[in-house]
């Protein structure tokens, strides 16, 4: 298991380099001269010298990509344009609202999704399946920045049940941070009032944006949940007398997943992108409004440093979906290729 | 992934072997019936709506000046009738410079469906030389477009999509441009995958071992083989495309004012709520019906490919 | 024969089941009576479509969606198992089923799944269980039995599945063994081991087996009494010896005629088993009879008593066989 885990781990390696030769390859590259970009319209020829000569930009383009390199694998990566303060500093103190809201998503998708695809397969083609079935399309259909206003309208204006937008109560103010995800935080301080205000808050946002998991979940879980009851195992281990329910819900249900649990890991971008939108219409303190923020003020930097984080983000979330899958199979991982 | 796993490797009807022409089903002299894909879609209702939708959708965006009531809300505006609600004048309501919501969303047919399909092509275009090339031959040219591809995978397409449109001047152009060189790794994963899964198959070595060269296999009969679960994606893709350039415009890196754009549209109403609910309402309904058309399809044309999950069983 | 005479553990009385399919209605069984007698066995063997999976599926409760059963019962120790879909003899009857790969589910270990089914069937702790089972294990000469508990079911070869299955079927003590061909999957010389471990251990243990194969040779290696089933319904029936030596019903005698070593598959009779919505009327294998009789096409023979406890369901299996 270990040994499976480590090979993951490499695997995932060559994907993160030429991530962070991508993210040279676009600073460096595409916009033609960055020093003119960098320097802004109105620079003088002299001032733009002087800014490719202090980022060593007159330098080889091979000299550059090492030195690009070596300050991402130090974790430099620069200073925001808008702000001067360090990327790194804005993203870490960012990251845990984006993560809070994510999770939230992943975990209202998987809570309702699996659940949801079951019951569909078990009535396969009866009313509940069709129903979960157009769920399952048109949740995919849905623009999430669409979604987001109408829940707005509705909830927060019309009913005025749930907040509008924003993270907490400025009035309640904030648990001390321990793991920054404010749910949690509130509930090690024993502040039931902040915990109470921060799910308060997350509900509309987190509902938002688990909808397309949620649609991709049921399907994923129906089809493979249809496919399983197939098998002979199921006829044996209902003639071998399983309880109704323990024979879908555990003893089925676990190998039905494992192709649910891959889609998991494939969501995961589709997520990081929803929350862009979903966080800039709830003004959500995430990498979201940072990065709709950086294409507002044109801060390269900082939408540079969020492709590469989200990148990376997404790697280790890959590792451990495959991690999950070979607890879930233990095939997986004796699958050497 | 796995839309075609389950499907049996056999050479497409329209590809026959090269050397024994209508060999074989000498005795069978029942005509086939016509389009028999399109049939199976059809007897499916949901798959069917979908369709329609699409065809709708294609029919809207043709006629569209046409068909809007106000064809010069396009660009003008008329400040004195801005935000009325929905009635018989404006079955959709006004937006905030007083032009039509619905000649808006008519209009914006075209763009949504020019975007997408442009975008679906261009990916095609990049995405299925490189699956088929690195899925026929084994070797560092292989792994190395591959890799690549798998970097491209490995970047969130929407924050790539956001960091080119920042760095290239903001525009439709540029929101395309975006769009296509994040969603080509998808053609090449799935045509990679079809192309491994015939290279083994038996008509492919008959067919070298008859000495056929080999862009003769790859283009005439591994490419037809591969083509339902190209056009799957595809279908998939023309949808996820309009959801996606949606975003792009409604986060300002996209259609441009005064251009009458669906997801720029729902951005200009954010300001007017709650008051002028019609004004993000209609655009929105536009974005799910002409998506949901698209997935209806794809999700019935890939019941269609893939026997194991149709519906018509038990 | 005196076991024949005291009242059988198992009962399939006048059963039939038909299953609705897009071809119309599927006779599937066809007034199928059978009686395993207490520490009897019984094999039931015919071609593939002559039913014999469905009675199975009859036998233990688990017939497929859209089965009906007209008319007949199965009594298990005089209960009727089709009345509550076979929940209240469940334990009472071990199963063993035909692929030993395909019927255990991956992704859980083999002990605990069966440690799952005797959780339900037995009241106990789970230790006191673990120690059974590993006893069983031991009972049919799996290697390493402490050791197999924390194994997956890839783990083990073929035939140490089909050991583990039997292991199964022993865990909830169960007084009757249903075994489906359970070593068609195998090699010959494993099919033998399992052959012989199985008749051990029912014999040791006083119970009573219906045991399910195509395969003549391993009937006579297992089972005391025999019935052949032809297109869903009873041919034959009678001590095995009997039968095998001196079949009666004409389809018993082309089956065993064709195969003289008696040890393989039973292709070699011209025709095929008629589709199950297709039955032909009458005698169910008049199209393929050799003797056939002008009364064959209209009339459904009854069993007809032959003596030793022997029954046909021909009215002319005592003329001589034809050319």
């Amino acid at each position: 298991m270990a040994r499976y885990v480590l090979r993951r781990i490499l695997l995932a390696l060559p994907a993160l380099f030429g991530l962070v030769l991508l993210t040279f390859v676009l600073t460096r590259v595409i916009p033609g001269d960055p020093a003119a970009a960098l320097a802004g319209d109105s620079a003088t020829p002299a001032q733009i010298a002087e800014i490719r000569e202090k980022y060593g930009l007159d330098r080889p383009i091979l000299e550059q990509a090492l030195v690009h390199i070596r300050q991402v694998l130090t974790g430099d990566l620069g200073r925001s344009i808008f702000s001067g303060r360090p990327v790194t500093e804005e993203i870490a103190q960012r990251l845990p609202a984006t993560l809070e809201l994510t999770f939230a998503a992943l975990f209202l998708a998987t809570i309702i999704g699996i659940p949801l695809g079951l019951v569909a397969a078990l009535n396969h083609n009866g009313p509940v399946d069709q129903i979960v079935r157009l769920l399952s399309v048109g949740g995919l259909a849905i623009a999430s920045f669409w979604l987001a206003l109408m829940l707005q309208l509705v909830f927060a204006m019309d009913l005025d049940i749930l907040p509008l937008r924003g993270r907490v109560d400025v009035d309640l103010g904030l648990p001390p941070t321990v793991t920054g995800l404010l749910t949690i935080d509130s509930l090690l301080a024993g502040r039931f009032d902040q915990f109470r205000d921060a799910v308060w808050h997350l509900v509309l946002p987190a509902v938002t944006l688990c909808l397309p998991g949620l649609a991709s979940i049921a399907r994923f879980t129906r089809s493979g949940m249809l496919e399983m009851l197939q098998k002979d195992f199921v006829l044996y281990a209902r003639a071998a007398g399983y309880g109704k329910f323990r024979l879908y819900a555990i003893y089925v249900l676990r190998n039905a997943v494992t192709v649910t649990v891959t889609q998991i890991g494939l969501l995961f971008g589709a997520l990081i992108s929803g929350a862009v939108a979903v966080e800039a219409i709830y003004d959500w303190p995430g990498l979201g409004t940072y990065a709709v923020q950086a294409i507002l003020t044109a801060d390269y930097k900082a939408l540079l440093a969020v492709t590469l984080v989200v990148g990376v983000v997404y790697a280790v979330v890959n590792v451990l979906v495959d991690v999950a899958q070979a607890l879930i199979d233990p095939r997986v991982a004796e699958d050497v290729r | 992934m796995s839309a075609s796993d389950a499907r049996s490797v056999e050479p497409s009807h329209a590809a026959p072997l090269p050397g024994n022409p209508g060999e074989g089903r000498g005795g069978l002299k029942r005509p086939r019936p016509r389009f028999p894909a399109l049939r199976r879609l059809l007897r499916d209702p949901v798959a069917t709506f979908g369709l329609a939708l699409v065809l709708f959708a294609v029919f809207v965006a043709i006629f569209a000046p046409w068909l809007a009531p106000y064809p010069e809300d396009a660009f003008e505006s008329h400040i004195l009738q801005r935000l009325r609600p929905p009635s018989a004048e404006f079955p959709f309501g006004t937006d905030n410079l007083g032009r039509d919501v619905l000649s808006r969303v008519i209009l914006g047919t075209r763009s949504a469906l020019l975007v997408a399909v442009a975008v679906v092509g261009a990916s095609l275009a990049i995405g299925v030389p490189v699956g088929l090339v690195a899925g026929w031959r084994d070797g560092w040219l292989s792994e190395l477009l591959m890799r690549v591809t798998d970097v491209f995978l490995a970047v969130p397409q929407l924050i790539l999509a956001l960091a080119l449109g920042q760095l290239l001047a903001p525009g439709l152009t540029t929101a395309m441009l975006a769009l296509a060189l994040t969603y080509w790794p998808f053609f090449a994963r799935t045509v990679y995958a079809e192309t491994r899964r015939l290279r083994g198959a038996l008509f492919v070595d008959a067919l070298a071992g008859i000495g056929a060269s080999t862009p003769r296999i790859l283009l005439l009969h591994v490419l037809p083989n591969a083509a339902p679960a190209i056009v799957i994606r595809a279908t998939i893709g023309m949808g996820f495309t309009i959801l996606t350039a949606a975003l792009l415009g409604f986060l300002g890196v996209g259609a441009a004012p005064p251009d009458p754009d669906w997801g720029l549209a729902v951005a200009e109403a954010r300001q007017h709520l709650p008051e002028a609910w019609w004004f993000p309402t209609f655009p929105g309904l536009a974005i799910l019906l002409l998506v949901l058309g698209f997935n209806l399809l794809g999700d019935g044309l890939r019941d269609i490919a893939d026997p194991r999950l149709r519906r018509s069983r038990h | 024969m005196s076991a024949v005479l005291t009242r059988p553990l198992l009962s399939v009385e006048n059963l039939a089941v038909h299953i609705r399919t897009d071809g119309g209605l599927a006779r599937i069984l066809d007034d199928v009576t059978l009686a395993v007698p207490k520490g009897g066995s019984l094999g039931v063997v015919g071609e593939s479509g002559c039913g014999k999976s469905t009675l199975l599926r009859a036998i233990l409760g688990i017939l497929p969606r859209g089965a009906t059963v007209p008319k007949g019962a199965v009594l298990f120790e005089g209960e009727d198992i089709l009345s509550d879909h076979g929940a209240s003899v469940r334990g009472r009857i071990g199963f063993i089923p035909q692929d030993p790969y395909l019927s255990l589910n991956p992704v859980f270990r083999a002990g605990d799944q069966i440690l799952e089914v005797m959780r339900r069937h037995a009241p106990g702790r789970r230790r006191d269980h673990k120690e059974k089972l590993v006893e069983l294990f031991r009972a049919v000469q799996l290697p390493d039995p402490g050791g197999a508990l924390a194994k997956y079911p890839h783990q083990f070869s073929g035939g140490q599945r089909q050991r583990l299955l039997i292991a199964a079927a022993l865990s909830c003590e169960p007084s009757l063994v249903v075994a489906d061909e359970p070593t068609t999957a195998l090699d010959v010389t494993t099919q033998r081991e399992i052959l012989v471990v199985l008749r051990q251990l029912i014999a040791e243990r006083g119970l009573s087996l219906l045991f399910v194969t195509h395969d003549f040779g391993v009937l006579a290696t297992v089972c005391d009494q025999v019935a052949v089933l032809y297109s869903g319904r009873v041919a034959e029936t009678g001590p095995t010896r009997a039968v095998l030596d001196t079949p009666l019903h004409p389809y018993a005698r082309m089956l065993l005629a064709c195969h003289p070593d008696r040890a393989t598959d039973l292709l070699g009779i011209p025709g095929t088993v008629p589709a199950a919505t297709a039955q032909p009327p009458g005698c169910r294998f008049h199209p393929r009879c050799p003797q056939l009789h002008s009364g064959c096409p209209i009339e459904v023979p009854p069993m007809l008593p032959a003596g030793e406890g022997r029954a046909v369901a021909c009215p002319w299996y005592e003329e001589a066989p034809r050319g």
